[in-house]
């Protein structure tokens, strides 16, 4: 992000998640809880690409960490019963950021000892801590197990998660552009190199790690707000796989690219579920004519990643010069 | 005692069809350097594959037989090994200059590509894997119950890692895998038909898995589209275990996942049994860090 | 990278507008069709139970159809699939009701899928049936959400006292899948009930909905020497269970609930299930009309023989419609309270009343594997 208009962003995207959100009442609720859902995919992507696209680490335990967030935040707001606008979005606030420090915390005790593994190696230690993390609280019989936990208020609205995914993105691309944030790049281009330089490479590695489940933890908050349902299962290492993608769909390292993917990806399945539903098409004569898009809507999803990934490897979204 | 035996047994069965699936992962990862995620798919495609081939070989060979599930084993591991390469030459040798975590997603598309269209054509439900193997009665020794399939598939795996280790060792091929493994610019250099080699590779790694997927089925048999993940999984936690690109090591790591996620699950607790293979894992890399007999990897600077 | 801040805003603002277009169809019917959604696993991990239960119900609105429909409309049943996934149920159920209009929804297998339906339905005022949710939760989120199955209480009371009483059992061992809320609950409810009973608890252990080996949980249950094991898990499972202990030389009889019930149960499990017993809703002996009516429909249009999941669909779907007819109208309200009135109503799952927390009081059935065949042995009364 060009730097200059780092602050501009910000403070734009604020204002009109807040002017978004006094219209909501107006948008039809399907429609506005996909919004929610392309928010927190925002967050989750872009905090990842820290990680993944800018430091170069492969993370698979990404859905772990947004667990943490999830849970977290949603046990502190079940202790309160109906707030009044204010006092429910400040215990909300709260809630985020106390569901955000959770998951850093567990990025922390997951990165210390394991950021020294390499590639491939990295990646399934993460994506094993990710599958602990959904072990753990599927044998937590206080927050309901495999029953599930339901989440009392529905608090997630347009203002807190395009607010909190402007955030996301302000954060990362003003980290990543700053002088400390070279370092980050640096790790990613030579590690080797970069320690010789005189980087602390695992402190980066750390440091993004740390950041990056913290944002995860703020978008496992707004999701637990927003489904006001979750269980284990939710949050396997599918999940975090889905994240993935995104970040590589958009070009590693391109933060513009990552949003617009995570947009893309999350609005693919329902774009193909609203083909399947149109009811005529002109020259069909048959009710529900694209009525097999239904049944085989994953197939497609599926091969369409694959063409994707075949057509543009640098990344859908990716026009600028590659970097290596 | 014989309770401690048992479970030993118990794991030993388990460990070696998971060290099965992971020779396939750790083979294709050593020539090609990434992570083949549809391995566990066609782990699954091989029990299906002997699903439908059954019915038609019980028209030539009486089934159950050895001689009818050899048959049986050896197309589903053809079909299977066709099937890779088909899935390498298009999914994955048209990135084969670009990093590898592309190719990961491609290969994550193969991976739901065949989960999704296995539920759409085969269906979802479970299906009960026929009786390819006379069944021998049960082994009983002071209380120990030994079946004839544990044995079967021990001695299969035994058998087919011996064979892995003839053709990478002792044959052309093999060299110039080993080759490609080591250098792939500087084999094309020399000579080496790389693509070949490749091809022949996930040839290879898919047979194994099919003929994993038969020894599964056989086993457990009750199969359906999906179950290629979990085992998928923990084989390649297995292969990752023992030092990915290693072969011995894969073999290794099946078997001590398999023991471990058995006797932890038999004495201590059967609640976490999906995080024992990962905490196990672990443990392991912190001390060792490319894996139990991985070469560690020299820095070029 | 560049972002204009500009773009952004104008993106964000292009899509409210897009979307604040979309207005939300008018609720209930329109025209010469009512609409009824539907959310199912129809694909994922748990696809067989919800394909199965899809399928039922496609067979009540087919026969619906045939019939003329209902207060004179043919039915038009919406389907959305949830992949088996968290967090897709609460977004298709939203589409169902905002998007299409549809006067009822019936959905899922699942509890866990299910409770994230039903807040919205409620807050919708739209009646929800779940066919085979049997988390006592579900129908406490509010009085518009019904469901034509037991609950965990009922079924693992009745399955403690078959075991004390019928199969004079003292000393009971505990196999349950971790993984799904179905099977916890029914363990809980049996060792209550065993424990009320006099009862001992001999071993506790778990395993994963979609694992294949249980040799580890069995030779330790083997070892604790239990005279009999309840297994309240699903029949993609039991199957391979009742193998598995089998081969270890255990002989004691293997028991569990309605997640049983399926055709490729004894399919897989064979003869290894012989003298086995699980509770259900109905005995495929039953000569009922409804019953052998079903079952040949069903087979007929699907070819297979319908499991739990299947009839439970089928009178969910059915259940709805007689309160349309009672009721007179499709709107939400007049529905739910006819809904709440049922009595006596002929499923092919039993007789179901409604009681007053919304639940289906009718009695449960407990059949024997014999020959590879579903034996009657006795009815339990609610």
């Amino acid at each position: 992000m060009n730097f200059r208009h780092a602050k501009t962003f910000l403070l734009g995207a604020l204002a009109a998640s807040f002017l978004a959100a006094l219209v909501a009442s107006r948008i039809n609720p399907y429609w506005l809880y996909i919004f929610y859902d392309i928010g927190i995919s925002i967050v989750m992507a872009v905090s990842l690409n820290l990680i993944n696209g800018y430091t170069g680490q492969f993370s698979l335990g990404h859905a772990g960490f947004m667990a943490v967030g999830a849970y977290t935040s949603a046990v502190i707001t079940n202790q309160f019963g109906e707030l009044n606008f204010f006092a429910a979005n400040g215990i909300f606030a709260v809630a985020l950021y106390a569901g955000g420090l959770a998951a850093a915390l567990a990025g922390l005790l997951v990165g210390i000892p394991t950021l020294r593994l390499r590639g491939d190696y990295l990646a399934i230690v993460t994506l094993g801590f990710g599958e602990i993390i959904r072990v753990i609280l599927q044998n937590m019989d206080k927050v309901g197990a495999a029953r599930g936990l339901s989440v009392n208020h529905g608090w997630t609205n347009l203002f807190w998660t395009f607010g909190l995914a402007a955030v996301t993105i302000y954060v990362v691309a003003s980290l990543v552009n700053s002088t400390y944030g070279r370092g980050f790049i640096a790790v990613h281009d030579d590690e080797v190199a970069a320690e010789a330089m005189g980087i602390n490479t695992t402190k980066y590695k750390v440091t993004a790690f740390v950041i990056g489940a913290f944002f995860a933890g703020i978008a496992g908050g707004l999701y637990a707000h927003s489904k006001q349902f979750l269980t284990p299962g939710g949050f396997g290492f599918m999940q975090s796989i889905t994240f993935v993608v995104m970040v590589i769909l958009g070009g590693m390292g391109n933060t513009v690219g990552v949003i617009l993917a995570a947009i893309l990806l999350t609005l693919l399945p329902e774009g193909l579920r609203m083909l399947s539903g149109i009811e005529h098409l002109p020259g069909f004569t048959a009710e529900r004519p694209l009525g097999w898009i239904g049944d085989t809507r994953m197939i497609i999803y599926s091969l369409l990643l694959i063409v994707l990934m075949l057509t543009r490897p640098q990344g859908l979204f990716s026009f600028r010069r590659k970097r290596n | 005692m014989t309770e401690f035996l048992q479970q030993l047994i118990n794991g030993l069965a388990f460990g070696s069809i998971l060290a099965l699936i992971a020779l396939g992962y750790t083979m294709v990862y050593g020539i090609l350097r990434f992570i083949n995620f549809a391995h566990g798919d066609v782990f699954m495609l091989g029990a299906f594959a002997g699903f439908y081939l059954a019915p038609k070989i019980a028209v030539v060979l009486p089934l159950p037989s050895i001689a009818g599930a050899f048959v049986v084993l050896g197309i589903s591991m053809a079909v299977c090994a066709a099937l890779g390469v088909l899935i390498e030459r298009f999914a994955y040798r048209p990135l084969r200059k670009r990093p590898k975590l592309t190719v990961l997603i491609t290969a994550i598309g193969v991976s739901l590509f065949l989960e999704y269209a296995g539920q759409f054509f085969f269906g979802a439900a479970p299906k009960k894997f026929p009786d390819i193997l006379p069944v021998l009665p049960i082994t009983k020794i002071g209380g120990l119950s030994l079946n004839s399939n544990q044995i079967i598939v021990l001695a299969v795996t035994l058998i087919l890692l011996l064979a892995l280790r003839f053709i990478v060792m002792k044959t052309r091929i093999g060299t110039a895998m080993r080759a490609v493994s080591f250098n792939p610019e500087a084999a094309a250099l020399m000579g080496v038909n790389t693509d070949v080699v490749i091809s022949f590779t996930f040839a290879l790694g898919s047979a194994l898995a099919a003929a994993a997927g038969i020894l599964w089925a056989i086993n457990y048999p009750s199969i359906d589209p999906l179950m290629g993940i979990l085992p998928g999984l923990k084989a390649f936690v297995a292969a990752v275990l023992g030092g990915i690109g290693n072969l011995p090591g894969a073999a290794l790591g099946g078997i001590i996942i398999g023991v471990t996620e058995t006797l932890v699950s038999g004495y201590i607790s059967s609640t976490y049994r999906d995080a024992i293979a990962f905490a196990v894992l672990i443990l392991i890399l912190l001390v060792k860090p490319s894996g139990l007999l991985g070469k560690k990897e020299i820095e070029k600077v | 990278m560049k972002i204009w801040p500009g773009q952004f805003l104008a993106a964000a603002a292009g899509a409210v507008l897009l979307a604040g277009c979309n207005q939300s169809a008018s609720p209930g019917a329109g025209g010469d069709t009512i609409k009824i959604g539907e959310f199912a696993s129809l694909t994922g991990s748990e696809a067989t139970f919800g394909q199965s239960s899809h399928r039922g119900t496609q067979l009540a609105i087919d026969e619906l159809n045939a019939g003329g429909g209902v207060l004179g409309k043919k039915i038009q049943l919406l389907t959305e699939d949830n992949q088996s996934q968290a967090g897709q149920s609460a977004t298709v159920v939203r589409k169902l009701i905002s998007s299409d209009g549809v006067a009822a929804i019936l959905g899922e297998v699942a509890s866990s899928r299910s409770l994230e339906a039903a807040p919205i339905c409620q807050q919708n005022k739209v009646p929800m049936i779940s066919p085979s949710s049997t988390n006592p939760k579900v129908t406490e989120t509010g009085d518009y959400i019904f469901r034509v199955c037991f609950i965990d209480p009922f079924q693992g009371t009745v399955m403690a006292n078959f075991a004390r009483q019928t199969l004079k059992l003292q000393n009971v061992a505990v196999l349950k899948d971790v993984k799904s809320d179905y099977s916890l609950g029914l363990a809980k409810f049996f060792k209550e009930g065993v424990a009320a009973g006099g009862g001992r608890l001999a071993a506790e252990q778990n395993y994963s909905g979609g694992d294949k080996d249980f040799n580890a949980q069995l030779t330790a249950i083997k070892a604790a020497n239990p005279d009999g094991i309840f297994v309240p898990g699903y029949y993609t499972e039991v199957g391979l269970i009742a193998l598995q202990a089998k081969q270890l030389g255990i002989t004691v009889p293997i028991f569990g609930g309605d997640g049983w019930e399926s055709s490729s149960l004894v399919t897989i499990g064979g003869a290894a299930l012989e003298g086995d017993y699980f509770s259900t809703h109905f005995s495929p002996e039953d000569t009922a009309p409804a019953v052998q009516n079903f079952v040949k429909s069903y087979q007929a249009k699907f070819n297979e023989t319908p499991d739990a999941m299947a009839a439970l669909g089928y009178d969910s779907a059915m259940m709805l419609a007689d309160a349309m007819k009672k009721a007179g109208a499709t709107d939400g309200a007049k529905v739910r309270d006819a809904l709440a009135a049922e009595k006596n109503f002929p499923g092919v799952t039993g007789t179901i009343t409604m009681d007053a927390h919304r639940d289906a009081s009718k009695p449960a059935v407990i059949l024997e594997i014999k020959n590879g065949a579903f034996k009657y042995v006795e009815t339990v009364a609610p």
